[in-house]
C-alpha cells in the first residue's frame, strides 16, 4: 500500500460505492503498447458527484469504460482493481459482470444518435433493457419505462415509447438514454459526455434533471467531460486527468478556486470569464504527448511553465489535505 | 448552472414511422418497379393458384391424350372440350397449364432454396463475425472456394453426385447461394458491432447472443433483402439451365427449363411454341424479379437515400 492508500483510508468512514485502485489500461496495437489510463485512483461515496475532466485522448472515457469492463480488444485492464461495494469487478465472470452492468451500474454515451439502436423502436429498446435484470412482463415493463421517462420530463412518454430514434429530437434521444440508465435505479452511473453533442439550453436542462434524479435516489455519478464549466454547477469532486493519470483531484471548490497542478491551471485561465474581460485568454503552449512514447518523468513537463531538472523524474502523488492531491514537484497557486 | 426551470416538452402528433413504412414509401416512387412487383405477384399467385386455374394436370400422364401432341396455339383439342391457347408439347400437354405448373417448380425451387440459403447463410455469418478466430478464417475461406468456382460447374458436379431431383436441385442451389450472405452478413457485423449502440446494449448487461441477434441482425437486412431478391433470379435462372441440361428436375415434373428443353428439338420444325412460350414466361419472371431487387437495392442502400 502507497502513503496515499492509507491515508485516504483514513479520510471517509462511510463505504465508498466505488474505489478504483491504481487502475491500468493499455491498449497492446501493433505500433506498441498504448497506456491509456494509468495508475488512476479514484474514491465515491455514494450519492456523490464526481467529475473526470480531461482533453480529448487523457483517457478518461477509457477510464469509464474500464470501470464497467467494456474495453475491447487489442484494449485491456492490466494492472489495479475496481472495488465496486468491496467487490473487484476486474475479477468477475462475464456472467457476474453482466448482471451488474446496467443493473447497478448503468453508462451514458456520448452520443444519442449513436447509442440508440435506429432500426428498433424505443419500446423494444427499453423493455429488453428493463427485462435483462429484472423478471416483469412485457407490459410491466413497458409501464416502468413509461415512468422511468416521465420522470425525465418527458411529455407524452407512452407515443415517445412508439417512436423510432429517428423521430426524436437530439435532447430528446438523450433523455432516452439517460432514462435506460435509470431504469434499475443504480448505484452508480458512468456519463461520458453525455451532453456534449448538444446544445446549451438543453444541456442545462439535462444537467439539472440529472442532478435532481441523481440526488434523489443516492445514485453515485460520474460525470466525464472536458467541460470544466459543466462540472463546476454539477460535480461534489473533481479529477482532472492528463495523458493517462489523474493530476489533480480535490472537492470541485478547492480545485477550481485553488487549483495546484499548472495543468489545471492552464485550464481554468483559457475558459472566458467575467473577471477576464478584455484580456487575452491564455492558451497552454504545445500539443499532449504521444501515448505510444511517452517522455519519462511528469508528461506535462513539456508544456509546463515551472519545469525543472527533477521533473525528468516520475512526480509524486502529493496529499494536501486529506482527499485532495495534485502530482507534480511542484504544486503551488501559480503565479498570477 | 444554478436554477433551471424544466419545463415539459410539448409533444406534436405523430405517427410512429417504422423503416419499413419509410422503405415502402420510396419503393412507389419507381412505377417500373411497382409494375415488376405487379407482375411478380400476379406471376406468384398464377402459380400458387395452379390447380384450380388449369384445367388439365399436365404431371397427370392420365390426361394427356397423344393424339393432341405439337398442335399449334389457339386449337381445340380433340374431343372440343378446351383450346390449346398457347399449343401442345410433343407428349400432347397443354402448353399454358404445363407453364403454370412449371412456374410452380420454377418458383418453389428459386425462393425455398433462397430461403434456406438466407437463414444459413445469415447465420454462419454473423457466427463467423462473432466468434472470429480460427472459426471466422475457416468459414470465409470456404466462402471464397465456393465463390471462385464457376457455378454452373460445381451445379454439375454435385448434381451428377446427387441425382436429378426437385429436392436436390434445392440442396444444390442452397451449396452455392449461402456464400453470398454469409460474406455479407458477416462484414455487415463486422462494422456494425463497432457502432456505439452495441457497446450501449453490452453497457446495459444484455448478453452476446441477445446482441448478435436482436441489435444487430436487424440492422444487417437491408443488404441480404437485396441479396435475396437477386438470388431468386439466380436461383430460376440456374434451375431452368440445369434442367435444360437434363440434370435438374426430372421429366415426369417439368420446370420450365425442362420444357425449353422438350420443345428445342421442334424449334427448326416451325414448332416454335413448345419452347417459346415457357422461355417467355421465364423472361418476364426473371425480369420482374429483377426490377423489383434493382428498385429494393436503391431504396435499401444508405448511400443511396434520398
Amino acid at each position: 500500500m502507497t502513503v496515499q492508500q492509507i491515508l485516504s483510508e483514513q479520510v471517509s468512514t462511510a463505504a465508498p460505492t466505488l474505489e478504483v485502485r491504481n487502475l491500468s489500461t493499455s491498449f497492446y496495437t501493433r505500433a506498441g503498447v498504448l497506456p491509456a489510463v494509468r495508475e488512476v485512483s479514484l474514491r465515491l461515496q455514494p450519492g456523490r458527484i464526481l467529475g473526470l475532466v480531461g482533453e480529448s485522448g487523457s483517457g478518461k472515457s477509457v477510464t469509464g469504460f474500464s470501470i464497467l469492463g467494456l474495453v475491447d480488444e487489442p484494449g485491456r485492464i492490466s494492472g489495479g482493481e475496481v472495488l465496486f461495494k468491496g467487490r473487484d469487478l476486474t475479477r468477475l465472470s462475464g456472467a457476474e459482470l453482466r448482471h451488474l452492468q446496467g443493473n447497478r451500474i448503468a453508462m451514458i454515451f456520448q452520443d444519442p444518435m449513436m447509442t440508440l439502436n435506429p432500426v428498433l423502436r424505443v419500446d423494444t429498446q427499453m423493455i429488453e433493457a428493463v427485462r435483462a435484470h429484472q423478471p416483469l412482463s412485457r407490459a410491466e415493463a413497458r409501464a416502468h419505462a413509461s415512468r422511468t421517462l416521465a420522470l425525465l420530463g418527458i411529455a407524452s412518454p407512452d407515443e415517445r415509447l412508439r417512436a423510432y430514434p429517428h423521430q426524436l429530437s437530439g435532447g430528446m434521444r438523450q433523455r432516452v438514454a439517460i432514462a435506460i440508465a435509470l431504469l434499475h435505479s443504480p448505484d452508480l452511473i458512468i456519463a461520458d459526455e453525455p451532453t456534449t453533442a448538444l446544445d446549451v439550453t438543453i444541456q442545462a436542462q439535462i444537467l439539472s434533471e440529472v442532478q435532481k434524479l441523481v440526488r434523489q435516489q443516492g445514485t453515485s455519478l460520474i460525470w466525464i467531460t472536458h467541460d470544466l464549466s459543466v462540472v463546476a454547477g454539477l460535480a461534489d469532486d473533481i479529477a482532472v486527468m492528463y495523458a493517462g493519470r489523474i493530476v489533480e483531484q480535490g472537492s470541485v471548490d478547492a480545485v477550481l478556486d485553488h487549483p495546484q497542478h499548472p495543468y489545471t491551471q492552464g485550464l481554468i485561465d483559457s475558459l472566458p470569464s467575467r473577471n477576464k474581460r478584455g484580456q487575452r485568454l491564455r492558451q497552454i503552449p504545445g500539443m499532449a504527448p504521444d501515448l505510444l512514447s511517452m517522455p519519462a518523468g511528469c508528461a506535462f513537463a513539456a508544456r509546463c511553465s515551472r519545469m525543472t531538472a527533477i521533473c525528468e523524474q516520475e512526480p509524486p502523488n502529493v496529499e494536501l489535505e486529506p482527499g485532495r492531491l495534485v502530482r507534480c514537484f511542484h504544486p503551488g497557486a501559480g503565479d498570477e | 448552472m444554478s436554477q433551471v426551470s424544466v419545463t415539459p416538452v410539448k409533444a406534436p402528433v405523430f405517427k410512429p414511422q417504422s423503416p419499413w413504412r419509410r422503405n415502402l414509401d420510396e419503393f412507389k416512387s419507381s412505377p417500373v418497379a411497382v409494375a415488376g412487383l405487379v407482375v411478380l405477384l400476379t406471376i406468384i399467385a398464377i402459380a400458387a393458384l395452379a390447380p384450380w386455374i388449369v384445367f388439365q394436370n399436365p404431371y397427370d400422364l392420365m390426361q394427356l391424350n397423344v393424339l393432341d401432341a405439337r398442335l399449334p396455339p389457339g386449337t381445340a383439342n380433340v374431343d372440343g372440350g378446351y383450346t390449346y391457347w398457347l399449343g401442345t408439347d410433343g407428349q400432347g400437354r397443354d402448353l399454358l397449364s404445363a407453364i403454370i405448373y412449371g412456374l410452380r417448380i420454377s418458383l418453389w425451387v428459386g425462393i425455398g432454396s433462397a430461403v434456406i440459403a438466407a437463414v444459413l447463410g445469415t447465420l454462419l455469418g454473423l457466427l463467423s463475425a462473432y466468434v472470429g478466430g480460427w472459426v471466422d478464417a475457416l468459414l470465409m475461406r470456404l466462402v471464397d472456394l465456393l465463390l471462385s468456382f464457376p457455378v454452373i460447374l460445381m451445379a454439375l458436379m454435385i448434381l451428377a453426385w446427387l441425382g436429378k431431383g426437385v429436392g436436390n436441385v434445392m440442396l444444390t442451389l442452397v451449396v452455392l447461394e449461402w456464400a453470398y450472405y454469409a460474406r455479407t452478413a458477416r462484414g455487415q457485423a463486422l462494422t456494425e458491432s463497432r457502432r456505439e449502440y452495441v457497446d450501449a446494449a453490452r453497457g446495459q448487461g444484455i448478453g452476446a447472443w441477445r446482441i448478435v441477434v436482436g441489435h444487430i441482425l436487424p440492422n444487417c437486412l437491408p443488404p441480404l433483402i437485396v441479396i435475396g431478391a437477386l438470388q431468386i433470379a439466380r436461383g430460376i435462372t440456374l434451375e431452368a439451365t440445369l434442367s435444360f441440361l437434363g440434370l435438374g428436375v426430372p421429366i415426369t415434373e417439368p420446370s420450365l427449363g425442362l420444357l425449353i428443353a422438350n420443345g428445342f428439338q421442334y424449334m427448326l420444325s416451325d414448332e416454335y411454341w413448345i419452347s417459346f412460350y415457357p422461355g417467355l414466361a421465364l423472361l418476364v419472371t426473371i425480369v420482374a424479379i429483377n426490377l423489383v431487387g434493382d428498385q429494393l437495392r436503391d431504396v435499401l442502400n444508405p448511400r443511396l437515400q434520398r
